[in-house]
């Protein structure tokens, strides 16, 4: 009983090492295939149509409530210690910095990293993969390393315009409803947010989230069961482990980005 | 029984096993494609028959053995070898494999927009004539998801001829076909073999269908070759096991039972399923 507890914990232990380790191995192969961006740049700008484009509706949407509830609660907290003249600080900093990279991360994986997980799992099923290998065509160049650097590009920009609509939606709420000081709320926005220091780490973060998001959803597809199950579960995977990953690394980067 | 001789044989297999697993498929198999004949490998279902397709063209290596396509080693051949001798092979998927986000046109264009710099009127006339073949020039502009069954296959047997290979192997191209579509893929495969002087290795289980366009036979079962020859010389076989086969006897060498206890005891036993 004991003896086989122990040996189910081994063989689920080293089916998670064998699938970490085919992870990377693909990983290495979509990097050692990036050429073929270069030397095909419409299968990549395809991709960030793809990715890009088609999350912008819901990242949009997403940015403006989240930036209009963090002028609501910012403005109540802020306003007992009689500080609501820094609300656009506040809004800003908390998009540029935390959620700006990580709801987008977390609203793609949703959105584009399930997409693409059932579209490669689907292509697996349906030998479509297998044909490209027989027409003497690597899949992995041809159809991960395009979808990869798309997903990388893609997301910043889509962080960009979540952050930049999220400080509009502040603004709305701050200035337009709640009386808070125009000319404060950009003026000391423009003052304390720091390029190198905010920005440039956001979009930091937003490249590595766009990097492991779009990862793990091309691995959960490449890797699945070909089965129509298999499919299914491969989605709901990669959505779950995105998330997780996403937070997880979140932490790691924002301690070596701000803990001094 | 007539074993094909080998100094003219395009693919020669020796030896061969390979597991799936715990499974053994093929165990010790020899087997010979000649040069410009359409063979035909049949077999039960889970018998190895497409696994043997994929270890011919290198998308498995053998546990054992040895795998030669025009005189090259196909299990000692790295990716870019393999992927040379896989542009002179051309291989028909039971599902067609068709990319379905492209049009027939652009499915048969892939290969050659891959691996030529044909202009783009030279590539419209070779795509059109190839199209022109399985009798869907017509059809070029339709996506994958409205065309039959049929006809996806006839397309997918468009795109593996485009690069005009020297081998064209058919994985299981019968199944699930109404008698017209048949009779099409029947009548095509044994035309392109011989109009274009390709090697045709069939794999399937429809008896006739195969036997009537087939040179040679090879039935496999059990990982092994049970009996091979022209289809004259499997029709007068006369051993058990290749009379079930060909016949579609429910009984015989091949158990109609799947192996269980006697079934009273198997009724007795008490407790829930």
């Amino acid at each position: 009983m004991l003896l086989n507890g122990l040996a189910r914990l081994g063989r689920g232990g080293l089916g998670v090492l064998e699938r970490t380790g085919r992870a990377h191995l693909l990983l290495a192969a979509i990097l050692i295939g990036s050429g073929e961006v270069l030397r095909r740049p419409r299968l990549l700008w395809e991709q960030v149509f793809n990715v890009g484009v088609l999350s912008l509706l819901i990242v949009g949407v997403s940015g403006l409530f989240v930036g209009m509830v963090l002028g609501l609660q910012g403005y109540y907290v802020l306003s007992q210690f009689g500080a609501e003249e820094s609300l656009g600080v506040m809004v800003a900093a908390s998009l540029v910095r935390e959620l700006g990279p990580v709801v987008t991360a977390l609203l793609v994986a949703g959105r584009a990293g399930s997409a693409l997980t059932a579209e490669i799992g689907l292509m697996k099923a349906t030998e479509q993969l297998s044909g490209l290998e027989m027409m003497a065509v690597d899949p992995v160049r041809r159809i991960l390393t395009p979808r990869f650097f798309g997903g990388v590009l893609a997301m910043p920009m889509l962080a960009a315009i979540f952050s930049a609509v999220g400080v509009l939606g502040g603004y709305f709420v701050g200035v337009g409803l709640l009386g808070v000081d125009e000319g404060a709320y950009w003026s000391q926005m423009q003052a304390k947010i720091d390029f190198a220091k905010d920005v440039v780490n956001g979009a930091v973060k937003s490249l590595v989230f766009g990097a492991v998001v779009t990862w793990i959803a091309l691995f959960q597809g490449y890797d699945t069961v070909p089965t129509s199950e298999g499919v299914s579960r491969s989605t709901t995977r990669s959505v779950v482990h995105s998330a997780l990953v996403v937070l997880g690394l979140d932490f790691v980067l924002t301690a070596l980005m701000f803990g001094e | 029984m007539t074993s094909a001789p080998s100094q003219d044989a395009l693919v020669k297999i020796r030896g061969l096993s390979f597991k799936h697993g715990q499974r053994v498929i093929f165990d010790n198999l020899d087997l010979d494609i000649r040069r410009g004949s359409v063979t035909a490998v049949m077999g039960p279902s889970g018998s190895g028959k497409t696994t043997l397709l994929k270890l011919i063209t290198g998308q498995l290596r053998p546990d054992r053995g040895h795998i030669e396509v025009d005189g090259i080693a196909v299990q000692r051949l790295d990716r870019a070898g393999l992927y040379r001798l896989r542009r002179r092979m051309g291989m028909l998927f039971q599902s067609g494999a068709l990319l379905t986000d492209l049009s027939v046109f652009d499915n048969v264009a892939y290969p050659l927009r891959e691996h030529t710099d044909l202009g783009p009127s030279m590539l419209r006339k070779l795509v059109l004539i190839k199209l022109e073949a399985v009798g869907l020039r017509g059809a070029r502009d339709l996506m994958p998801s409205q065309l039959s069954g049929g006809m996806a296959r006839r397309v997918a047997l468009a795109r593996a001829i485009a690069l005009d290979p020297g081998m064209v192997l058919y994985d299981e191209p019968f199944t699930g076909q109404d008698p017209i579509s048949m009779g099409i893929l029947v009548k095509l495969i044994r035309q392109l073999n011989d109009a274009a002087g390709l090697t045709s290795v069939l794999v399937s289980h429809d008896v006739h269908e195969t036997a009537s366009i087939a040179d040679d036979l090879y039935l496999i079962s059990q990982g092994r070759v049970v009996a091979r020859g022209t289809p004259a010389d499997i029709a007068a076989d006369r051993s058990e096991w290749v009379r079930q086969f060909m016949d579609g006897l429910p009984d015989g060498p091949v158990h109609f039972h799947y192996p269980a206890p006697p079934l009273e005891a198997d009724l007795r036993t008490r407790g829930a399923a």
